[in-house]
Order: C-alpha cells, then structure tokens, then sequence
C-alpha cells in the first residue's frame, strides 16, 4: 500500500469527496440549479427594447388622421374604434389610454397605472409635435444595455456569494450530523482517529468542488449573459476560498451539537435565510433602514458577496478586497474555535 | 504484564436518575473470550463502552492491557478493534474503501485482502456498503474491527438480528480470532451465543454481576441436567410445594405463565408429574423437556426470562 493510501486525513477526505459525488441530490442542487437559477431570472429581468404603449382612438370627425399620426411614431400602437369598445378595452386593461377627439382632444386614463401615465405622455408628445411644437431644448436617449451595470450582472455575483455559503454550510453541517446520527462518530472515536483530521477532511473535499462550481457559474454567466469578469481571477480565487473556509466553520458550529438531521435543518434555515434576504443576493442591502446597515454589513455572505462584485463588476484588486476577507475570515476563525470548543462526538 | 487483558473495578455508571450500572467488577484474562450475558437494559453496553473509553464511569477504576485511559489513550486505541452496537458504517463506499478508511487510522494492521478473506467478503469487496445484506454488513463491522490486527476485541451484540446462518458465520469468524491467541469481550442476549463462544460468562442483570463462570460451571449450579417446562390450560398453576415433592426435581420456578422444574431424573419426574396433574383435573397445553442452559440459570436467578418475548 502507498503512503497517499495509507494516509488518514488523505482517507477521510477521499470519503467525503466520495459522498458527496456519489449522491446525484447533491450534485443537482451544488451545480445545477445555481444555473438554472440565474437562467431563469437573468430572463425575467433581461432588459426589453423601446416598450410600445396600447391606446384606442374613438371613431368621430378627425378619428382617422389622429389613429394615422399616432400610429406612426414606433412607441405607439393606436386602433381606431367605436365609444363602447374603446372604454371596454381600456376597463380591462388592453389600452393604456383612450383618445377622445374634438377641441379640446381629451385623453381617458387611470392615473394609478402607470403604463396610462406613460401613455399619456408619449401620446401628449406626438400630438404636440404633430401640431407643430418646437422642442426648445435638445435631449437625446442614452439606454443602459452595457453589460457590468444591468440586473443579471448584479444577480449572479450574488448567486455565487449564495452557493458557496449553501454548500459549505450544507455539506459540512449535514455529513456531520449523519455521521452522528448513523453512531459512525462514536465508532471513530472508539479508534486512534485524530478528530482535527476528521474536521480538517471536510474542509478539504470542499476545496476539492469548490473550483468547478465557481467556474460553472462565472463561465456561465461570461457566455449566456456577457457578464463582465472584470478583477483578478486570483483575487476571485482567493475571496471564493475564504468564502468557503468560512462557511464550513460555520457549519460545523451549527451541526456540533445536533443529534438528528430534521435538527439540524431548521439550524441551518435559521442561519441561512436571514442572509438570503438581508446580504444582497436578489437585491440591493441598502434598501433596508439605515439603523440596520451596521449589522447587515458585518454578516459573513454580505462581505462575501461585496468582495465579488467588487472584483467581477468594479474590477478591484486583491488588496482593495481585504477588508471584506478580514470579516469573512473572523467568522470562519471564531465559528471553527466555538465548534472545536462544544462539539460533541456522540 | 499482568495476565489480565481487561480489569474493571467498581464500575458506576448513572444516566440522570437512573443507575444504570451499579459495581459491576470485571476479569477478563488474555486470550480468553468473556462474555457478558444479559438482558436488553442490563448495563452490558454501558460497561463495554466504558470499558473502551467512550463513556467516563461515575466510579470505578478500568485497566485495559496494562493501560488506563487517564495516562495511556492513544496508545490503547491503537490496539483493540471494536464492533459497536447499531453502527451504520458509510453507505456511499465499497467495502474495500471503507476498511482502508478504517485502517489508515491505525499504525500496525492486517492488508485489506487479508481481513476479507478472514470474513469471507472478497466477492463484495467492490459493492456499497449500503446494498450489503444485515449480515454481510455485520461481517464488515466485524472486519473493521480486525483490519488493525488487535490484541483485544469489543462486540457489542455482534449478531442481534441475523439469521442463523449469518450467526454462525460470525461465530467462526470470532472463533478464528480466539484460537490466533485473541482476546475477547463480548455482549449478547442469546444464550447460545454465549454457550458456544464463551470460555467464561458473566450473567448481568440491573446492572450487576450476578452470577460467573464457565457455561458448564454456571449450568451445574442448578444441580440437575434437564428442564421440564409446561403450562396449563385457563392459565391455571400449581402449588410449588407439591411440585418439589415429585421425584427427581431439583427446583422450581414460574414466569409468564410457564412453569420449569429442573430435574435429575426425568423419566420418574414426568410420570409423576402427569399423575399429580391428572388428580388436580389439571389439563397440559404445552410440555417440552431440554437440557439445562444459561437461560434456565438466568431464570433461576433472576424468575425472569432471558429472551425479549
């Protein structure tokens, strides 16, 4: 037999790599469904063309050249139609807005929508220049189409900062608690097994994925949706690696105690869920009140994702990130020694 | 060296409120096979874990090889192999990875062929561990346990629940390892087990020693080689004095509607005992006779029976 084979630490880790590769469940949520879900809300939120409003024009003197004028500018779509039809089609929302000719021309619309509001004024607009207005001023349209400051360019730093968390958090807390569970700890224990080994062994079948799943996503997002990669790979490497260190102390913490693997769900639920919401995964943290910026900010996935976006958006560098890995790395440090401190191996 | 393999003196152990090993001594001499016979809730797995230091004893003072597990842990871990009770070893690998899994833990060991050769796995050597039948995945445990070529052996109910094919697949494998000079603590509820594979028993119930020796030792306390044992119809009984006078019966116990009268002489006792029934209008719904076992000792002692039903 080697010596690689013959190895404890290079055994345990082998088993843990093993486990996790050998379940399809684990493999599906790790890889697949980060991408599936930047897929499906990278679509959802893909920034549309020029958006054209729906308005009916009532037939009556003049009707025609109106529905005409209207028609021919590209943000309208406007249909000549008689009284009755124009008012049911705008009560059940298939026109924006509904032109009443005559002098004064009146405009039939619900304020509260705010596709009327806009209707209202694109359609105010052509009019106006139909009628001769002179534009005293000049302005011209400039649309955000650039990649790097869209929505799915903020999302998927996110997704990342999100997944790294998830599976270190899942599969260090739940390989742990199984263990446990299935008495495997106690047998261990009952040999010369060195428990750093053992902790240390999670740690490092993590690193093992950690690559690959950073990858998928960051190639992923570089080819369906152009988002930019701006920073260092390195520096990317570097956070996404401290990233995970951290969150496999912090699984260990939350599973050093628990007996049963339903325990240590709602656990995980409980550490986890407030990050989905308050780190800026989906949206932006400072949307939350000022008195909360404080906290939010110095929670391990809120510093994560920062450091991402800082290098994939802004292009920062490695230095310019070590803040954000200075609180990533208190929260793997304290989390590893609190668990070191409490656990329990039976 | 001493000659003892394992010394336990004063164990205490108590979970909350309840005591759930109270003294108990043990000697267990090298190479021997000790088992400790008992009931489910008797204490056995308390001590053997106690015994391999994954539970601290309230009181008491453990040896193990010479060594206590205050002074000398690393160094007794390296040399005893255990099988634990319900230990559900890593599904997700094949039998040949989860044994190297085990004996990387260890510095001195048998190869991985060896062992599954001992415990006749070789065909399985490349299925999970999770397709393998209860008993294959005992002989595993059990194959974990000799992978690091120990001097001593812990098992915990090593055939709880197997079939008796299984069973005695085990007890050679165990067998095997006492004639190679091995020494082994063992606890079981079947009293067969104990008959066949033990050189001395040790009968525990509520957490004591009640009763130690060698199986024919302990059967001779009864003073008497067979059992008869019957029941009466309308769960009716019998006077125990008029059952004692009969000829040939040494003793006289009743659990869970079942008489047994040991006997020196059965075939003066039976007839006399049909006849005593026959003038009591008393009707038999069972009667069955055997040779005395560790399970009629238990019932000696304890006027309980040794079996969960």
């Amino acid at each position: 037999m080697n010596r690689l084979a013959r190895s404890s630490l290079w055994q345990l880790s082998l088993w843990r790599f093993r486990e996790f590769a050998r379940e399809p469940e684990a493999m599906f949520w790790v890889f697949a469904f980060p991408l599936l879900l930047a897929l499906a809300l990278g679509l959802a939120f893909k920034s549309r063309g020029v958006e054209v409003v729906q308005v009916a024009v009532v037939d009556g003197p003049g009707a025609a050249e109106i529905t005409e004028v209207l028609d021919a500018g590209e943000r309208i779509d406007a249909l000549l139609l008689p009284g009755d039809s124009a008012s049911h089609r705008l009560r059940t929302g298939r026109v924006a807005l509904v032109v009443h000719p005559g002098d004064p021309l009146a405009l039939q619309f619900d304020s509260t929508r705010s596709e009327s509001e806009v209707a209202r004024l694109v359609v105010e607009n052509a009019l106006q220049e139909a009628a001769g207005r002179r534009d005293v001023r000049e302005i011209r349209d400039q649309p955000v189409t650039e990649p790097g400051s869209r929505y799915i360019d903020f999302l998927l730093p996110g997704l990342l900062g999100l997944n790294i968390m998830g599976t270190g958090m899942w599969s260090v807390a739940f390989g742990i608690v199984k263990s446990r569970q299935d008495k495997l700890l106690k047998r261990f224990l009952a040999s010369p097994m060195r428990k750093s080994e053992y902790m240390l062994s999670y740690i490092l079948a993590r690193l093992a994925f950690l690559a690959l799943e950073v990858a998928a996503l960051v190639l992923f997002g570089y080819w369906v949706f152009d988002v930019p990669m701006r920073g260092s790979i390195f520096a990317l490497g570097a956070i996404a690696l401290t990233g995970a260190m951290a969150f496999s102390g912090l699984g260990l913490l939350v599973a050093s105690r628990v007996k049963t693997i339903e325990g240590v769900s709602g656990l995980m639920n409980l550490v986890m869920v407030p990050m989905w919401i308050g780190s800026g995964v989906f949206f932006a943290y400072s949307k939350f009140p000022d008195f909360m910026q404080p906290f939010l900010r110095a929670l391990p996935l809120t510093a994560l994702n920062d450091a991402l976006r800082a290098v994939m958006l802004d292009g920062a560098g490695f230095v310019a990130t070590l803040g954000f890995l200075g609180v990533i790395a208190l929260w793997g440090l304290a989390s590893f020694g609190a668990a070191v401190k409490i656990f329990r191996w039976q | 060296m001493s000659d003892l393999a394992i010394s336990g003196q004063g164990l205490v152990k108590h979970y909350g409120a309840v005591v759930a090993v109270d003294g108990i001594d043990l000697a267990v001499r090298r190479g021997e096979c000790f088992g400790m016979l008992g009931p489910n809730g008797a204490g056995k797995t308390t001590t053997i874990e106690m015994i391999q230091g994954l539970l601290r004893p309230d009181a008491g003072r453990i040896e193990v090889l010479g060594l206590t597990w205050e002074k000398n842990s690393r160094a007794l871990r390296q040399r005893f192999g255990t099988a634990l009770q319900e230990t559900k070893l890593p599904e997700k690998l094949s039998v040949e990875e989860a044994l190297l899994l085990v004996r990387s833990f260890y510095r001195r060991g048998t190869t991985v062929d060896e062992v599954l050769q001992a415990v006749e796995l070789e065909e399985k050597r490349h299925a999970w561990v999770g397709k393998l039948s209860g008993g294959q995945r005992q002989r595993l445990a059990v194959a974990c346990a000799l992978v690091c070529e120990p001097d001593l052996l812990f098992l915990d109910e090593p055939t709880t629940g197997l079939d008796p094919q299984s069973r005695r697949q085990l007890w050679d494998i165990i067998m095997g390892f006492r004639e190679d000079g091995g020494t082994i603590l063992l606890t079981t509820h079947y009293m067969e087990e104990a008959e066949r594979l033990c050189d001395r028993v040790a009968i525990v119930d509520h957490g004591h020693v009640i009763a130690l020796g060698s199986p024919a030792e302990l059967i001779a306390t009864l003073g008497a080689e067979q059992v008869v044992e019957f029941a009466l119809e309308n769960g009716g009984s019998i006077p125990h004095e008029e059952l004692q006078s009969l000829p040939g019966v040494q003793r006289v116990v009743s659990a869970d509607g079942t008489t047994s009268l040991t006997v020196d002489r059965v075939h003066q006792s039976v007839p006399a005992l049909m006849r005593l029934l026959e003038s009591r209008r008393e009707t038999l719904s069972e009667l069955v006779t055997h040779h005395t076992t560790l399970e009629d000792v238990f019932l000696a002692l304890t006027g309980r029976h040794l079996r969960d039903e």
